[in-house]
């Protein structure tokens, strides 16, 4: 992936970094800048790094690949629950590449209240300019911002109807938590959706003691064209569940996994039943691999540790 | 190349080492040396990394009781605090033997024999050495890549009944399977008390297994448990055997009550964080999402005619 100075300088200062790594530019962010690379900017003003940047091109770009790599691989062998410190940690040793750790490590959402419904949304890159964010509600910042930017008429009643509709949803399946949709025109007539939900709790059956669940969906919607659209569907699942009793101690399970799925799809019945029973079909999918292969595999490497007596009692016969 | 178009103020070093001793400490069963490869790489300066893993990795063996084998091949030293003479020579109580070891390698480099003074009596190494030749049977029963060992941890000179005395006894099973993206861990610690006066022995034990799952992903399971009991004090043979047998019957006490964990998780501790299939047992009617947000209308309106 080639860029020049001129455009690091100009993802820097505005493309939404999210946006970025799904290889799309778009204006919506330009304003956008968390408090983390406000500082930064601020550290790095008066620097003439451009030069050096160029100067060492070739041998730099190489290692700067190398770096980004040992990084990720970092952030999947670290504890699940110590990702943010992880990040926070890659993000003081290379503050270079800030942009792409950003966006390739997620981190459990944040949550927040609408004070004119009284109603929680949940926080991310989709949703903020500056330090502000804005609730899927009201379509208010806050804290408020004069300017801040606001979807199309046309996204934002795709927007209000699709929060409408996704709570729903999220409430059939989750039983409780928060969710939040955001809604934005993409550059050539297209435009990104993001479903977010959290669930954190003990949840009603009291089976389990903490246990939090953060899905990030993001969802490119391309151009209509002879009555389909292209939609990439990018899934994130961060979760946690533990018990903890006399019996058997604290049981904690922790982890992430991000998932791609493409389609192209007939607009005939409206772009949300298209993005929904995607979504739907992915958090099927997610929540199936998680149970039955990641957990799985867990338990196989315990019962690798210390067969069940089951299997001692097989083995003994024939020694 | 660089997003920010360049680096701030420069870290420290010794803020880079004391990230780097975290990635490093925090590393999973079996994944230490995958972790420093990668910390050397992010770091781009050898002596910041050196300083780090010199700090990092001699708590990481003695956290994650990791064995290395002896250079006779005479069997496997555990790398623990409990036999740790100083900061490169561990103990092997079995073999009485000192090692040296190379934290950072992970391998034994000398071998001597134990001083007189680095051993126990002979009256203590009698109830020692008969509860590590039961222990053992157990742990090779029990555990396919089990390694155990005893230690004295008071009283070693101890000449004859009539004082108190204490033991460690640890057991450390891993297996690393890089291959498939999955590494795991084994790790009890028991400590005993004997009391001479109440001819009574305290037990007390931690145990904690750890996995990872990283194909495509990164999922760990973490579990740690505390569990006590108690024997009454007898010959060095029998108190071997009661002692084991405790140990024993509360490891597999323990693997049952993780079996049942995983057996509840699917159906119930999962289904509190999300359900398989909606509360209306049929995939989510987004044709009907119309109806839906109408009725929700609707009630909002009748809420607010009320």
């Amino acid at each position: 992936m080639e860029r020049t100075p001129e455009q690091c300088q100009m993802n820097y200062h505005g493309v939404d970094y999210i946006f970025y790594r799904r290889g799309r530019g778009t204006e919506l962010g330009r304003k956008q800048r968390n408090r983390k690379r406000a500082e930064e900017e601020r550290r790095n003003e008066g620097s003439s790094t451009t030069e050096e940047v160029v100067g060492e091109e070739g041998q730099g770009e190489e290692q700067s690949a190398g770096r980004m790599e040992a990084a990720m691989d970092l952030m999947r062998r670290m504890p699940p629950g110590s990702a943010e410190t992880a990040l926070n940690a890659l993000l003081s040793l290379l503050p270079d590449h800030s942009l792409d750790l950003l966006s390739q490590v997620d981190l459990p959402l944040q949550v927040r209240m609408d004070k004119e419904s009284l109603k929680e949304y949940i926080l991310c890159e989709y949703n903020r300019d500056a330090d502000s964010y804005r609730s899927p509600w009201s379509n208010k910042y806050e804290p408020p911002l004069e300017d801040g930017t606001l979807p199309c008429q046309e996204m934002r009643n795709l927007e209000i109807e699709a929060n409408e509709v996704f709570s729903v949803y999220r409430d059939q399946y989750y039983e409780g938590g928060i969710s939040s949709v955001y809604i934005w025109e993409d550059e050539d007539n297209g435009f990104i959706a993001c479903f977010l939900i959290k669930k954190d709790g003990q949840g009603k059956r009291g089976y389990m003691q903490i246990g939090s669940w953060d899905a990030i969906h993001v969802i490119q919607v391309g151009p209509e064209e002879e009555g389909a659209a292209h939609y990439c569907l990018n899934s994130t699942v961060m979760l946690s569940l533990t018990t903890d009793n006399k019996q058997s101690g604290t049981f904690n399970l922790s982890g992430s996994i991000r998932r791609q799925m493409s389609m192209t799809l007939a607009v005939a019945d409206g772009h949300l039943v298209n993005m929904g029973k995607m979504i739907e079909e992915m958090e099927g999918k997610l929540r199936n691999s998680l149970d039955q292969v990641y957990f799985g595999k867990t338990r196989e490497m315990v019962c690798t540790l210390r067969p069940p007596p089951e299997v001692l009692n097989m083995r003994l016969p024939d020694s | 190349m660089s997003d920010g178009g360049g680096a701030g103020e420069p870290l420290s070093d010794r803020h880079k080492r004391e990230i780097a001793v975290w990635f490093l400490s925090n590393a999973p069963a079996g994944e230490i040396h995958y972790v420093a490869k990668d910390v050397r790489a992010l770091l781009g300066d050898d002596a910041v990394y050196e300083a780090a893993a010199a700090e990092a990795f001699p708590e990481y063996n003695k956290t994650h009781l990791v064995p290395l084998e002896l250079p006779d091949r005479s069997g496997d030293i555990i790398i623990t605090a409990y036999g740790e003479l100083d900061k490169n020579n561990y103990l092997d109580p079995r073999t009485a033997q000192v090692a040296t070891v190379d934290h950072i390698k992970q391998t034994c480099t000398k071998l001597r024999p134990a001083e007189d003074e680095e051993l126990p009596s002979a009256y203590i190494e009698e109830f020692r050495s008969a509860l590590d030749a039961e222990l053992s049977k157990y742990v090779a029963e029990a555990y396919p890549k089990g390694v155990c060992a005893v230690y004295c941890t008071s009283g070693k000179d101890t000449e004859g009944p009539g004082a108190d005395f204490s033991f460690a006894v640890v057991i450390s099973a891993s297996k690393r399977s890089p291959q498939n993206f999955c590494n795991g861990s084994w790790r009890s610690i028991w400590t005993m008390e004997f009391h001479y006066e109440l001819q009574f022995v305290e037990i007390k034990g931690k145990i904690q297994v750890d996995a990872h799952y990283f194909e495509e992903g990164n999922v760990q399971l973490d579990t740690n448990i505390d569990r006590k009991d108690s024997t009454i004090m007898q010959s060095p043979d029998d108190c071997a055997v009661s002692i084991t047998n405790i140990i024993r019957h509360h490891e597999s006490e323990y693997f049952s009550s993780l079996e049942e964990s995983y057996l509840n998780l699917s159906d119930a501790t999962f289904k509190d964080l999300r359900r398989k299939l909606p509360v209306t047992r049929t995939l989510f009617p987004w044709h009907n999402t119309l109806a839906l947000s109408l009725t929700r209308d609707l009630a909002k309106e009748l809420a607010l005619g009320k």
